[in-house]
């Protein structure tokens, strides 16, 4: 079953944490990957991989450049979730 | 003096060690005599010939946190530690820029490893046939870099004079501090942090050292299995951790009224040209090393009253060693207290130069040799004054110690201390 918007928005929390260390609840829609969640080029892709594998999605390097926001990569997950 | 002549100090230690998470603790087991070596309990280590090590005292996860943890190979970890003990034991307080207490663009550091990342690269290859391309970590390259430890410690510190990391398998880590007080010494810089760092307990690694008969596959005894001098020696025992220093001119020290705890006089380097792995036998490249030493420095043999010596437990190496000393000080070898600190911390690779300079320092402050345990049966042809079973009461007035450190490929190394 697809994940909803505020499924998403709440994994994608965790997997910053995880990775960042960022606490959950500062990992907010408008927050970007780079600027405000410490989140480097390098640690994107890890975000990614694990994006990938939690909602089923594919996300091919070329559009990785566009997830700027963590709203950014809700919409595409949304979007392009199996 | 002139730039190219400056008197290099020592005014920060740290350590994480196999005998203790920092100085103090290392310090304390280190003259009580305590060994390091345990039999490793990870499942991989059970039908391994080797099954003993020196793994860390106090796990790297337990002060860095996981999210700056996850991007560092286990040595880059251990080297940041030290670090951090040490910049603080010297009494800065911030990252270099923040305060004036030192200019980033004359602060250098030199971090050495012997092997680098190794863990990071093979537990990344087993990720890869394991789970596939995707999971491999982007972070794999500057995890296992070998210059990854330098140049982590150098970001987190704010080094901006030059991070370098000088390779020589079991003498990286001292050729890293040889190579640290030139740079103050040539007036490259004011202040330099600068170490060893080893993390190699690993399968392949310590099968691949196995296989060269190069370790003690003492398993029954694991903390009796490193007896440096000893005539049953029967090779090394893998250790892991991280000894940094912080290196400053006498000047800069001195300006900012820095705690001195010895001047680094020097460093003596030579190479066997000999054998990839075997030490010339007669001593002659560790003596050149050593003559090297005395002709750059107005070191005296009489002020020499204590040895850190290499002395890894292997046959060959012990003995090349003391002849080597012979060779260059003669009669002065009688006044030497030769501590064979891995006799307790086991061989940390390009670690062991970080950790037992940290050791030959603290010999000198506390004018205490620390011992060497394990040895039951003085090989013969080890004619010199070994401490042996308890430390020993190092003598009053202006003293210095020798850091011997040698590696695979004929790499000889020799640092000098001294009382200020």
């Amino acid at each position: 079953m697809a994940a909803t918007q505020e499924e998403i928005v709440e994994g994608l929390a965790e997997i910053v944490n995880e990775i960042a260390g960022i606490p959950v609840e500062d990992v907010q829609v408008d927050k970007s990957f780079t600027d405000d969640l410490d989140v480097d080029s390098l640690s994107m892709v890890e975000v990614v991989v694990a994006a990938e594998e939690r909602f089923d999605v594919k996300i091919p390097d070329e559009d990785v450049k566009n997830l700027k926001t963590v709203g950014d990569a809700t919409d595409y997950i949304l979007k392009h979730q199996a | 003096m002139s730039p190219t002549n400056r008197t290099v100090v020592v005014t920060g230690i740290g350590a994480t060690t196999p005998l203790g998470g920092d100085v103090a603790s290392f310090w304390e087991a280190l003259v009580a005599g305590k060994s390091g070596v345990r039999l490793l309990e990870e499942e991989w280590a059970t039908d391994l010939p080797v099954r003993i090590a020196a793994r860390i005292a106090v796990e790297p996860g337990e002060i860095i946190p996981r999210p700056q943890a996850r991007k560092l190979d286990r040595s880059a970890q251990f080297a940041l530690i030290a670090a951090r003990e040490a910049w603080q034991d010297a009494g800065f307080t911030a990252r270099a820029g923040e305060d004036t207490s030192v200019n980033p663009d004359r602060l250098g550091t030199v971090i050495a490893s012997g092997i680098g990342g190794v863990t990071t690269l093979l537990d990344q290859y087993d990720v890869l046939r394991e789970k596939g391309v995707r999971r491999v970590s982007p972070h794999t390259v500057p995890m296992l870099m070998p210059n990854s430890p330098a140049a982590n410690v150098g970001i987190d510190l704010g080094a901006r004079a030059g991070v370098h990391t000088p390779v020589s398998a079991c003498a990286s880590g001292a050729e890293a501090i040889g190579y640290a007080i030139e740079m103050i010494r040539t007036g490259r810089a004011d202040v330099v942090i600068a170490g060893g760092t080893e993390a190699a307990i690993h399968p392949l690694p310590i099968v691949a050292f196995g296989n060269m008969m190069a370790m003690s596959k003492n398993n029954d005894d694991p903390s009796g299995a490193s007896r440096p001098f000893d005539t049953g020696r029967d090779g090394f025992v893998l250790g892991e951790g991280a000894g940094v220093v912080i290196l400053e001119s006498e000047e800069h020290a001195k300006a900012r009224g820095a705690r001195i705890y010895v001047e680094a006089v020097g460093q003596g380097i030579s190479a066997d040209s000999h054998h990839i792995t075997q030490p010339e036998p007669s001593g002659n490249g560790i003596a050149h090393a050593l003559q090297n030493l005395l002709d750059s420095t107005d070191l005296k043999p009489a002020e020499v009253v204590h040895v850190n010596a290499h002395a890894t437990s292997t046959p060959q190496g012990d003995v090349a060693e003391i002849k080597a000393l012979w060779k260059v000080l003669g009669d002065d070898v009688e006044h030497l207290a030769i501590s064979a600190t891995k006799s307790m911390t086991g061989h940390l690779l390009g670690g062991a130069g970080g950790i037992e300079t940290v050791a030959s320092i603290l010999a000198l402050v506390n004018r205490t040799a620390p011992p060497t345990i394990n040895l039951k049966d003085l090989d013969p042809e080890v004619n010199a004054d070994v401490v042996v079973g308890e430390a020993r009461q190092l003598p009053e007035g202006r003293i210095a110690a020798l850091n011997d450190s040698f590696g695979f490929g004929g790499h000889n190394v020799v640092l000098a201390f001294r009382t200020v």
